[in-house]
């Protein structure tokens, strides 16, 4: 594992172009000033409520996803890449969405193994055929994206994943910048900021857009599993911001596979929803039948074309870890063009080579499940112990088709204020990219930064923060 | 308005409101009990307490025999009682929480700030010389919340339903307050005119802040059947059941809607016999009967409300059953009609 790449400095310890009109304030600024702004960022986040809820033995208490004021920058010219790039992927993988669930051409063309599709849990029979509007599937996609470093000083941006069923943050990403204007404003004077306050605005029109044919004025709902979700702060955040109804299943009923909510003036028909809960929980009748959370014959009402579900069911195919592999495939075959962003190299354990080199490089590489998600049911190997390799090795021998692996990244460092002061942290970027009659997306995303020192785990439900995001406008 | 969002705010008004009438009752029961009048039996006006909210059995499955300080525990703090003080005030909170984005953050505040305290009240408990500050604080948490929600929201249905909830919950409560005094403390019309009978009408009105109106009003000494006409009839006195359904008659004709009609309809005609009637009519039917016969119109109209507004089963709406009364979050005081 090589030195990561900091944002804001360079190896040989000066700032960085995009960064140095921020080093500038930074060294004007003197500490008391700093100390005072990250107690009011704390006194507002808890008063606004920006929390989210912890399970177990603390229920009902609630936690704040921890903010920090170092911002992280990046420099025109690279979004303009990362956009172009994203938009290419994402296009893509709608692509193959609405290939593998009806003509399936590229498994007829043998470019993905059709085994790896169709064998595949998150592979959805239900969907086969069913028309969505615009063929558009993943109406909101959540890219993972990380920047590496091979001693060059390049920084290279790599794919990690992509989320393409409920990415949730965006409301941090929409909070963190508010909060910075209200900290900061003399920063956001200095120079140009690319905003991000439109957001609820494009994914209003995005989600208005895919409603079903002949729909002229649509309505538009924000379904959420209830406030007892760890997220649903985000999902009231956003329908406020939205403007429309937060719904959960018990305000919804179908009726002639049509949705309809209830309301005091009785009741009125639902365009389209902005799901928030999971495929298994979306329709008793349809899936998994002891689900309170649902919505009994909204299947059918989606299959029968009178309303739109967004994202679409069974995107989980196309965000499958074991399918991830193929993308870079999937944008030469839709978009004949090579792709513009890179996917982390990675090992298939289902191939036997693959395998075999793993299991004898277990200590330097990151082994993950395929279907695993928020940094659960995944090894570190330079961070683990022997003990956590073993057992890990156990599960990989015992299910080899069940993970992948990778090389450990030195995922890029952005200063960051921690107990003992201000030091390197490991960060990730989250870009959210909409799709629907056009492609649309805010510059930057979430940036969410892992506090351990040494963690590559950013995960909030692992202990990460996060930061503001600025693209430079130049 | 989704009607889950209605029956959040009805209810989240209707129990701030039932955790003040609570206070006030147990207020002026303890005052009463404080008298020490020669009474048929001990732990009278306890029991009487324990009847108006329909829960003497709920407490005799529980306690040995309602003593003050055993009725003040289960009223006020018994987590276990859906009826309590602590828990009224729990599910306004908990209603308050899921439309948070309905209502003014101060509301939001204000509610979560009476919530977080009352947790410390009920840590702590309350001493013997501490209840009336504690009926005091719950009634002004009441004022409190009213108050910010007049001052600072939007007149629109949200405003409407919790209107509705206050207004609702008042009538029910004050109509209880009167039959139960009529009724358990003075079965017989003998003690009429008695000193006791003086200090308990007095302490009557004293609950429903109503003892210096009826002095401005009447100018003369408490009798029951004036009291009566004050808490049924006048419109101007803000707890009289005129007063009350006028407000309810008021926002229904406002929030309306296309399966209003039967709703609009009996309310309508109960607020009509109301603003018409004479409380000597009223007593020659018999007061007890004309509170049941009223107690039981508004748990039917309540019933209604919630067909009409907060339907919550599969059923198209116009073949709704009667009987859907799945109050999500109140399941109390309602078995009480």
């Amino acid at each position: 594992m090589s030195t990561a790449y900091d944002e804001m400095y360079a190896a040989d310890g000066s700032v960085r172009e995009n960064y140095r009109s921020y080093a500038d304030w930074l060294q004007a600024t003197s500490a008391d000033v700093i100390a005072r702004k990250r107690e009011e960022a704390d006194i507002v986040f808890h008063r606004v409520g920006i929390t989210f809820a912890v399970y177990g033995e603390d229920a009902g208490q609630e936690r704040l996803i921890p903010f920090d004021i170092v911002p992280r920058i990046i420099p025109a010219h690279e979004w303009q890449r990362l956009a172009d790039g994203l938009r290419q992927r994402v296009k893509a993988l709608n692509a193959f969405l609405h290939d593998i669930y009806h003509d399936q051409e590229i498994l007829k063309a043998g470019r993905i193994p059709a085994a790896q599709v169709l064998g595949n849990a998150q592979f959805r029979q239900e969907m086969i055929g069913v028309a969505v509007p615009e063929q558009i599937y993943a109406h909101i996609a959540g890219v993972d994206l990380v920047r590496a470093d091979h001693g060059d000083e390049r920084g290279e941006y790599y794919v990690l994943e992509d989320n393409l069923r409920t990415p949730s943050g965006v409301s941090y990403m929409l909070e963190d910048r508010k909060m910075m204007m209200r900290l900061f404003p003399e920063l956001f004077a200095r120079q140009g900021i690319a905003p991000v306050e439109h957001y609820p605005d494009l994914l209003l029109n995005n989600l208005r857009s895919v409603a079903p044919g002949g729909v002229n004025n649509p309505n538009v709902v924000l379904l959420t599993p209830g406030q007892f979700n760890s997220a649903y702060f985000e999902h009231a955040f956003l329908a406020q911001q939205m403007g429309i109804e937060l719904v959960d299943g018990n305000d919804l009923f179908v009726r002639n596979d049509t949705v309809f909510m209830r309301t005091t003036q009785g009741p009125r028909r639902v365009d389209v929803i902005y799901r928030r809960i999971d495929d298994d929980f979306l329709d008793p009748l349809a899936f998994r039948k002891d689900s309170m959370l649902g919505v009994p014959g909204l299947f059918a009402a989606y299959r029968a074309g009178n309303v739109t579900l967004a994202n679409a069911v069974g995107t989980g195919i196309a965000d499958d870890k074991a399918i991830y592999v193929h993308v870079p495939e999937m944008i030469r075959f839709y978009c004949g063009e090579d792709p513009i962003l890179s996917n982390v190299p990675t090992w298939e354990l289902s191939k036997p080579k693959d395998l075999q080199y793993v299991l004898e490089h277990l200590p330097e590489l990151v082994v993950k499940e395929v279907h695993g998600s928020g940094g659960y049911g995944m090894l570190v190997g330079p961070t683990a112990s022997r003990e956590e390799i073993e057992l890990f090795r156990a599960k990989i021998v015992a299910k080899p088709g069940g993970y992948i692996a990778q090389p450990t990244l030195a995922l890029s460092t952005c200063p960051t204020y921690v107990d003992s002061g201000v030091a390197p942290r490991h960060i990730d970027l989250r870009p959210y990219v909409l799709s629907g009659k056009e492609i649309t997306m805010v510059p930057g995303g979430l940036t969410r930064v892992a506090l351990k020192e040494g963690s590559l785990v950013v995960n909030s439900s692992q202990g990460g923060g996060t930061k503001d995001t600025w693209v430079l406008e130049n | 308005m989704l009607s889950s969002t209605a029956d959040h705010l009805y209810w989240m008004a209707r129990s701030m409101e039932r955790a003040e009438n609570t206070a006030r009752m147990l207020d002026v029961t303890y005052r009463m009990s404080l008298l020490k009048q020669a009474v048929a039996e001990p732990h009278h006006e306890w029991r009487a307490m324990l009847s108006i909210s329909g829960l003497h059995e709920d407490f005799e499955a529980r306690y040995p025999a309602p003593s003050a300080d055993d009725v003040t525990r289960f009223m006020a703090l018994d987590q276990k009682n859906p009826g309590s003080i602590y828990n009224s005030i729990f599910t306004a909170r908990e209603n308050a929480r899921a439309v948070r984005s309905s209502i003014t953050s101060e509301m939001w505040e204000a509610l979560n700030h009476t919530w977080l305290e009352m947790r410390n009240i009920h840590a702590a408990g309350i001493a013997e010389d501490g209840v009336s500050p504690f009926f005091e604080w719950v009634k002004e948490r009441s004022h409190l919340s009213r108050g910010i929600t007049h001052g600072t929201l939007l007149r629109d249905d949200t405003y409407r339903f919790l209107r509705l909830g206050t207004f609702f919950e008042r009538a029910d409560n004050t109509a209880r307050i009167l039959d139960v005094k009529y009724h358990v403390l003075l079965p017989s019309l003998e003690d009429v005119g008695g000193a006791a009978d003086y200090y308990q009408w007095g302490a009557l009105l004293r609950s429903v802040s109503a003892f210096e109106s009826y002095r401005k009003v009447y100018r003369d000494q408490i009798t029951p059947k004036r009291v009566a006409e004050l808490l049924i009839l006048r419109p101007d006195m803000p707890r009289s059941l005129t007063a009350c359904m006028n407000e309810v008659n008021r926002l229904l004709q406002e929030i309306n809607g296309p399966r209003a009609n039967e709703l609009l309809r009996r309310c309508g005609l109960l607020h009509g016999e109301l603003c018409f009637g004479s409380i000597d009519d009223i007593f020659v039917r018999g007061l007890h009967e004309y509170l049941s016969e009223f107690l039981e119109r508004i748990y039917k109209l309540g019933d209604l409300i919630n067909t009409t507004y907060f339907w919550s089963t599969d059923e198209w709406p116009t073949a709704l059953p009667a009987a859907a009364q799945s109050f999500k979050m109140a399941s109390s005081g309602q078995s009480m009609a």
